[in-house]
């Protein structure tokens, strides 16, 4: 080796001990004094996602305003996942080891929040979905409760969902209705999993028997043979758990003229932009959300969607709501905790008891088979039922947050009055 | 019953994917580019098409053209910003060209992937259908716009068939697809000849494209694939030659339809992919391949 490499490694080693030595230095001295940081992981390029991180900084904003939380600004530090698991996890290792945040919010992608698990872990950082719905995250806390309670589920378990979907069909379907029979239609992902079996049980319970039960390649283009398939048993409605995909089967649905009407999951269908993106095929479509356009399912919610309205000229997705509740709960934990050490946040975040935009929140407690899940039900979350007719999306359930009644195109059978 | 729903719809879906593999085999017969950023441009147009008429109300026809023109430009873009200069590149040796080439339409139709999910999000569009209801074919509910798709890509490939054949700039292209020298020792400026090509190639993906938009629907996501499905078409076909895409489109519509009713959906691009590999080991200059 020439005098001169010996000499430029010494330099480059040197150079690089003493970056870790001030970022460690910085990073442990301003902890506790400089801006409270939030980091947002999220799909930037989705409909869905792209709400993620401009909720979080509209709280972020609007707490600050009025003037922080003892004094400590919020600061929201976000990353472009490109809805890629790999690139969430070096996301998240950027944000804890580098950029110092205190906590995580990230992502509505099941895949994605079951790889960054075991990082929060690792790293002992409060991670809090706004989106994801697999029973696996909640499921896998509570099998490892002291290793994986930095996680927090901030929206519905796929177990959940299918519950409040269940408890919506029974009011419109059945007693409705009088409908008797079903099919599930749902794209096989993690997140359906654990929804289709919810559905499964809970549909006969409400009185649907379920005649067929189709999961579907989320690559699926051509959906005839599928529309084919569920209309050849004669089901009287088709039980929905689509999310990643959701224009192509709504508007085949409708080209086809299928005659039964979908209701269930159909998460782009909560987009406000999914009636330009489907040329208004969903008109008829029955979705669960937990938040519907000028439904004040809380004192929150419509300011919320007005603020974030006027600051990105678009609504929030679903989401979006979720999101921006996790900023406010996340630091009204780190005031109540006192400190941002990662043990000290979990037993405050476990103490929630905060009222958001979609409902009452509080955690599951340790010892149950969700810990760390929202409560859901009356009193907490109920969710909603909302129909995307003329343009606009109508809640017709549950009935005291109604601002609708049903109504389906032409194409659709079903015996008439509700 | 079955019989009637899988002959209309592997009609339907075969005759897009022989318009769509058309022009893929066309540019590469008579200028030798393969070109990676077909299912891009094909996505490009159909969203086109889409944010016409949904962002400013235009309607339906209007949307449609602007999506083809949407097709035709980035095509042309596509040939001279990024073909043409590799093509008359002295630094890059003659033999090496092709991979340039390649490597440079796959980076050209990632970054217009990544600007379409930028700025119209990575979620499903679809084109508002010019002809919308059903019609009843042999007792099975057929969409006209089905109908509409598979009359429009033959009007294409007729219309074409005839510039090809019939028409003197159209023979022109035809020998400079056998024998570029020769035809420059006619007189024939080659270099229009290409730029000919390339529109007419722009305005196969245009309308390939805008009919994908609405019959299936179009996100980011679907260049890749667009690409690949055109791609093994294509080499199933015979590089280069349009008759033996045509037979190669419907063997592949037809297989995918089948296996999609038959067995499963979820299986539906598996057998078409295996044939491709079968005749690729059996055959491998394709169906009706000329080398």
């Amino acid at each position: 080796m020439k005098p001169w490499d010996k000499l430029v490694r010494v330099g480059v080693l040197c150079a690089g001990a003493a970056v870790l030595a001030l970022s460690v230095g910085t990073g442990a001295g301003a902890q506790d004094k400089g801006p409270i940081k939030i980091g947002v992981i999220a799909e930037a390029q989705s409909v869905a996602g792209s709400s993620i991180p401009q909720a979080a900084q509209l709280a972020a904003e609007e707490i600050n305003a009025k003037g922080g939380v003892d004094g400590r600004k919020v600061e929201i530090i976000s990353y472009d996942n490109h809805s890629s698991a790999a690139e969430s996890v070096r996301a998240f290792q950027r944000a804890v080891s580098q950029d110092h945040v205190n906590a995580v919010i990230a992502s509505y992608v099941s895949e994605v929040v079951l790889a960054l698990e075991p990082w929060a872990a690792r790293l002992k950082t409060v991670m809090v979905t706004p989106g994801a719905a697999s029973d696996v995250i909640t499921a896998n806390i509570a099998k490892n409760y002291d290793a994986m309670k930095y996680t927090f589920h901030g929206y519905l378990t796929s177990g959940a969902l299918s519950e409040l979907v269940c408890a919506a069909g029974k009011d419109i379907l059945v007693d409705g209705l009088k409908m008797k029979t079903a099919v599930i239609m749902s794209e096989d992902a993690a997140w359906t999993t654990p929804l289709d079996a919810g559905y499964e049980k809970c549909l006969p319970q409400i009185g649907l028997k379920v005649l067929d039960h189709i999961r579907f390649s989320p690559d699926t283009t051509d959906f005839t043979p599928i529309f084919n398939q569920i209309e050849a048993k004669k089901p009287d409605v088709i039980i929905t758990g689509i999310s990643h995909v959701g224009t192509q089967p709504t508007v085949q649905w409708k080209s086809q003229q299928v005659p039964i009407p979908m209701f269930g999951i159909s998460s782009q269908a909560t987009n406000s932009t999914f009636w330009k993106d489907t040329n208004g095929a969903t008109a008829g479509v029955l979705f669960q959300a937990v938040s519907g356009p000028g439904v004040a399912t809380t004192e929150k919610t419509l300011p919320f969607v007005a603020a974030f309205k006027k600051k990105f000229g678009n609504e929030p997705s679903y989401a979006g709501y979720t999101s921006y509740d996790e900023v406010y709960y996340i630091t009204e934990a780190i005031k109540r905790a006192g400190s941002t050490d990662g043990d000290k946040l979990v037993d405050a975040m476990e103490k929630t008891d905060y009222v958001g935009t979609i409902g009452r929140i509080q955690f599951l407690p340790k010892g149950d088979p969700h810990v760390h899940g929202l409560k859901t039900g009356k009193g907490f979350i109920t969710g909603l039922m909302l129909q995307w007719q003329d343009g606009k999306q109508v809640n017709l359930w549950p009935k005291d947050l109604a601002n609708g009644k049903l109504k389906f195109p032409s194409f659709i059978k079903v015996a008439a009055g509700q | 019953m079955l019989f009637w729903q899988i002959l209309i719809d592997g009609f339907a879906i075969s005759s897009l994917y022989a318009l769509a593999a058309t022009g893929f085999t066309l540019i590469f017969g008579v200028s030798g580019v393969l070109n990676l950023s077909h299912g891009a441009l094909m996505v490009a147009a159909a969203v086109g098409a889409w944010a016409l008429n949904s962002q400013f109300g235009s309607g339906a026809y209007l949307g449609a053209v602007f999506g083809v023109a949407t097709g035709v430009v980035l095509t042309l873009l596509t040939y001279g910003i990024v073909v043409r200069p590799l093509q008359r590149s002295l630094r890059i040796r003659e033999e090496e060209k092709e991979i340039f080439i390649l490597t440079a339409t796959l980076l050209w139709g990632i970054m217009i992937q990544e600007l379409i999910a930028y700025f119209f999000t990575n979620n499903a569009k679809s084109v508002l259908p010019v002809v919308g209801g059903v019609v009843h074919i042999a007792s099975v509910r057929t969409p006209a716009n089905e109908i509409f798709t598979a009359i429009v890509c033959w009007v294409a490939i007729a219309i074409l068939w005839f510039i090809v054949n019939r028409t003197r700039a159209g023979k022109s292209v035809l020998a400079a697809s056998m024998n570029p020298r020769g035809v420059t020792l006619l007189g024939v400026e080659l270099s229009s000849v290409y730029i000919a090509v390339w529109v007419i190639y722009g305005v196969l993906v245009g309308v390939a494209g805008v009919l994908l938009g609405m019959f299936l629907g179009v996100s980011s996501y679907s260049a890749g694939p667009l690409t690949a499905s055109a791609f093994s078409i294509v080499v199933l076909g015979g590089l280069g030659s349009v008759p033996g895409s045509l037979i190669a489109a419907y063997a592949v519509g037809y297989l995918e339809t089948i296996t999609a009713y038959t067995i499963s959906p979820a299986y539906r691009s598996i057998p078409a992919l295996l044939l491709v590999v079968l005749v690729m080991y059996l055959r491998p200059r394709g169906l009706l391949g000329r080398r």
